[in-house]
């Protein structure tokens, strides 16, 4: 490939640059693109495409920061499986995008390195944690990217911003070199412009990993065709997802996408999901308690910036956790620490692990009773104001309530831009069986095609 | 001890499995390479970095559990052990913890004290071994070396059925012996292969609860088994009786003052926030694979000792003796199938044949056939028992043919009448005062008769013709 298409890629992401989503500097993307794109090979099937890669995913062309100064310049001797899969199909690594960190957050304000704007409003959050992600694809700045999902980081960014967003069955994706959160929820996920730029992505990245033991033994994920109809699809609309308070506009954007689900000949019928309503503190159970463990090895020994004031080993862990993680990671740490405490871990962790079970057991007795898919709202409400929600944890875990339940159940999920409000996108959701994104997508592809994305609702 | 206490001991042994590589990553095992050269961004604990598991090591934690009839649970679980220290590189170690690889099996060994003693193994479980901690090698610093680290063991929890501390030492040889038997670790406590921490209380004799226990800590190696327990009981016993009570902590046992200290609370109170790791699925065996490994377990050491007694008619405590290694009870069965008459052979391996191996490194250097064969010379009287050794060890040191080094000795019996006849007329004629006592019956003088033959040939006379030789001239 010549040096031009590379040039051209890197002129779009720095012209992006007043987003703050783009953590690698101008000058070292500029350079590794160019040798990217001398060394693609030119037979695979993304040859040429730009895909930016969320920092908390790990590479070789850039570091890998997870958007924390526990790992600042922190450069990984080794990528992950899917930026290998990528660089292997001809897509070059558009760079690292800022996120919250340890994706910890759900608007990317608790990034160490400042907030993402949003691309239509910059006084709003582009949501998190792959927000940077997510506003680089919907700046045009590049096709596709990579996020990834403990809670929802990648379909309520998708919505905020307008885009396509998947989550992938637990397991599609491998998740070596994925820096672990809540490791018993994370998968790599996609953002694209369209169905199809994130489908194609989701296929080349998915598929076996023998280093990594939760990675199933499948072949790479076959992308559907698109539909003439959605003749023979059941798709249910979960009322635990529909509620009272729900926004307005959000309401009347996914009542119009019902329609258009209809009219494509797709059977719609009112399901109900119980335990919906315990799904956001379950979450907040187990993701925190896998990533007090996770998070343990960053005690500035071994990699990693240490901060002074150490005289020993016990206060040398103290300073660098102490100043390296931002409130939220402590936080979460805390809070990790506590529920699997002994005396405390039968009430909360084993209990949320119960819940869980019951989580995915609803799914299950929905697909029992003939349903395909289901379709919600992504989010309950359009792009939030920063700062809006930065003192109260809970609120900005609230925004979190139709997406954790996915993750909880390991199934697959997107987001699709279905309306805008007062010119913010509104997303809507769908959620489908584990390891049938290819049906998932096609529905995606057919309401698609008939929803006005950017209509007002 | 005072028999008015009881000691109650239960061994935690740690195991280090005998595989080319790591438990959850691929790199080398082999111990003594330079500090930090066999690692990679798993055993590291980088980030990003996803374990995954090692089958030969699954199969040989299933071979040991077999041998020690555990059940073995066709699904267990791994957890995260989650504690914070400079050479545990992810801050938590997986290993096991409600769902273990297996239980309730049992250990049989003799114990000085009260014979052959069933000892309940609780547990075994699977995990991965941490880095070193080195203290030594700089100054006012401590260095890490990764290279233990994620290397794979098993974890034997023995129940408190041990009543002495030659008991726990009994115990732990026999279970090493075992662990050798089946090669699933080469045991060598000196390379840390084999760890062992005890937990120790004392009770009045009669009492049947069990009493706060303390667990010893730091027992480097087999000769300090016995002493940091007797240390730690004898400290128990005294505090006791001088009306205090044991306070449950883990005490660290120096072998250079022979005594124990307690481990510094900042050292411990470890709440270790156990939970399923979320990084590995359930550990699922198939009966197959279960199958297949207890095919693979050879005879273990009780029952070739029992076999041995049964088959070759020795005696229990030879049989345990010829026995006690897998390569030496297989020397001796080539031995015997090499024709060598049993008892004869088990003779030879336990004195000459086990005398040679401890200097050499435990080679059995002359071979089964040779081995046999010179028995056979010493038995159809070609040789003297005391050549025999002189040959055994020419052929150790050398190799080579028995009979044709004997022959290059010059050791081989003389049986010719006519020579034997001629050394016995020479050595009757140079004692004419003897020949007179003898035969005025102090027949025990043929003893001397025979000793001066013996030293006349130099040792070739075969020694019972030159015996019938002097009873046939001395009573003409």
């Amino acid at each position: 490939m010549s040096d031009a298409p590379a040039k051209a890629v890197a002129d779009r992401l720095v012209k992006a640059k007043r987003l703050n989503a783009l953590l690698t500097p101008p000058k070292d993307l500029r350079k590794s693109l160019s040798a990217q794109a001398a060394a693609a090979r030119p037979t695979g099937v993304l040859y040429g495409m730009p895909v930016a890669v969320k920092d908390n995913i790990c590479t070789l062309e850039f570091t890998t920061s997870c958007g924390s100064r526990i790992l600042e310049g922190y450069r990984s001797p080794y990528e992950a499986t899917a930026v290998a899969k990528l660089k292997a199909a001809g897509a070059l690594i558009a760079g690292k995008t800022n996120c919250d960190e340890f994706a910890m957050g759900s608007s990317t304000e608790h990034s160490a390195y400042g907030r993402v704007l949003h691309p239509l409003d910059k006084t709003r959050v582009p949501g998190g944690s792959s927000g940077g992600s997510a506003a680089l694809v919907a700046a045009g700045a590049v096709p596709a990217a990579l996020g990834s999902e403990t809670g929802g980081s990648v379909r309520q960014p998708a919505a905020f911003c307008g885009v396509v967003g998947i989550k992938p069955t637990y397991g599609r994706v491998s998740r070596w070199g994925l820096v672990a959160f809540g490791s018993s929820l994370d998968q790599i996920g996609v953002f694209g412009r369209s169905v199809h730029d994130a489908a194609r992505v989701l296929s080349v990245i998915s598929g076996r990993d023998p280093r990594d033991a939760t990675c199933e033994d499948r072949d790479p994920l076959r992308l559907p065709t698109v539909p003439e109809s959605l003749q023979g699809f059941v798709i249910g609309l979960p009322r635990e997802y529909f509620p009272a308070e729900l926004d307005p506009a959000v309401r009347r954007a996914c009542d119009r996408a019902v329609r258009h689900l209809k009219d494509l000949g797709a059977s719609v019928r009112e399901v109900s999901l119980p335990h919906t309503p315990y799904a956001v503190p379950t979450y907040y159970v187990i993701a925190p308690a896998e990533a007090s463990s996770n998070l343990a090895r960053y005690d500035g020994v071994r990699y990693g910036p240490r901060f002074d004031g150490h005289a020993d080993v016990r206060s040398l862990y103290r300073t660098t956790r102490g100043q390296g993680f931002g409130p939220e990671v402590r936080r979460r740490i805390l809070v990790g620490t506590y529920v699997l405490s002994s005396g405390y871990y039968d009430a909360y962790y084993r209990r949320a692990q119960q819940m869980r079970s019951l989580i995915a057991q609803d799914f299950r007795n929905v697909w029992d009773r003939g349903v395909d898919l289901l379709f919600t709202p992504t989010v309950p409400t359009p792009a939030f104001k920063a700062g809006e929600k930065l003192a109260d944890p809970i609120a900005m875990y609230m925004s979190d309530v139709f997406t954790v339940t996915a993750n909880l159940a390991g199934l697959p999920a997107m987001s699709l831009p279905i309306g805008r409000v007062k010119g913010l996108p509104i997303g809507g959701q769908l959620i489908g069986q584990a390891f049938l994104e290819d049906e998932m997508i096609e529905a995606a592809y057919a309401l698609e095609r008939v929803v006005p994305a950017t209509d007002e609702a | 001890m005072p028999p008015a206490w009881e000691t109650i001991i239960g061994l935690e042994t740690h195991v280090q499995l005998r595989t080319k590589s790591k438990m959850f990553c691929g790199c080398s095992t082999a111990f003594g390479a330079p500090p930090n050269t066999q690692v990679c961004p798993v055993c590291l604990g980088l980030p990003g970095a996803l374990p995954a598991p090692n089958g030969a090591a699954i199969g040989l934690a299933v071979r040991g559990a077999l041998a020690l009839g555990c059940t073995v649970h066709p699904k267990s679980i791994f957890a995260r052990k989650n504690y914070f220290y400079p050479d545990l590189p992810k801050g938590y170690q997986i290993s096991q913890f409600d769902q273990p690889l297996a239980t309730s099996g049992t250990l049989s060994f003799l114990s000085p004290e009260r014979g052959i003693i069933n000892a309940g193994v609780v547990r075994l479980h699977l995990e991965e071994d941490a880095g070193k901690s080195i203290h030594d090698r700089f100054a006012k610093a401590t260095a890490v070396d990764l290279n233990r680290s994620g290397v794979p063991l098993i974890e034997i929890v023995g129940g408190p059925d041990l009543r002495s501390p030659a008991e726990a030492r009994a115990y732990l040889l026999t279970l090493k012996q075992l662990l050798e038997y089946i090669g699933i670790s080469d045991c060598d406590m000196e390379k840390g292969s084999l760890r062992v921490d005890a937990n120790v209380s004392v009770r009045r004799a009669g009492e049947t609860a069990l009493n706060t226990r303390t667990e010893v800590k730091n027992i480097n190696s087999f000769a300090f088994v016995e002493k940091a327990l007797t240390v730690e009981r004898d400290r128990q016993i005294a505090l006791v009786e001088s009306g205090g009570s044991v306070t449950q902590q883990t005490m660290l046992y120096d072998s250079r003052e022979n005594t124990v200290r307690p481990q510094r609370s900042k050292e411990e109170s470890h709440d270790y926030r156990y939970f399923p790791e979320p990084d590995l699925p359930p550990l699922v065996l198939t009966p197959e694979f279960v199958a297949e490994q207890q095919s693979e377990l050879p005879e273990l050491p009780a029952q070739k000792r029992e076999r041995f007694v049964a088959s070759y008619a020795l005696s229990r405590e030879h049989a345990a003796v010829v026995t006690n290694s897998r390569a030496v009870a297989d020397y001796y069965e080539n031995v015997v199938r090499a024709g060598a008459e049993p008892q004869a052979a088990a003779n030879w391996v336990m004195t000459e044949a086990l005398a040679d191996a401890k200097d050499y490194q435990d080679q059995l250097r002359v071979a089964p056939g040779a081995l046999a064969q010179l028995i056979a010379l010493v038995k159809g009287g070609t040789l003297s028992h005391q050549a025999a050794k002189k040959v055994f060890g020419e052929v150790a040191a050398k190799g080579g043919d028995p009979r044709t080094i004997a022959e290059s000795l010059g050791l081989i019996q003389v049986g010719d009448s006519n020579v034997v006849s001629g050394w016995v007329t020479d050595v009757l004629g140079a004692h004419a005062p003897e020949v007179g006592r003898y035969k005025n019956g102090e027949t025990k003088l043929m003893a001397f008769f025979l000793g001066q033959v013996m030293r006349a040939s130099k040792g070739k006379a075969d020694p019972k013709l030159a015996q019938r030789v002097l009873e046939e001239k001395l009573a003409s």
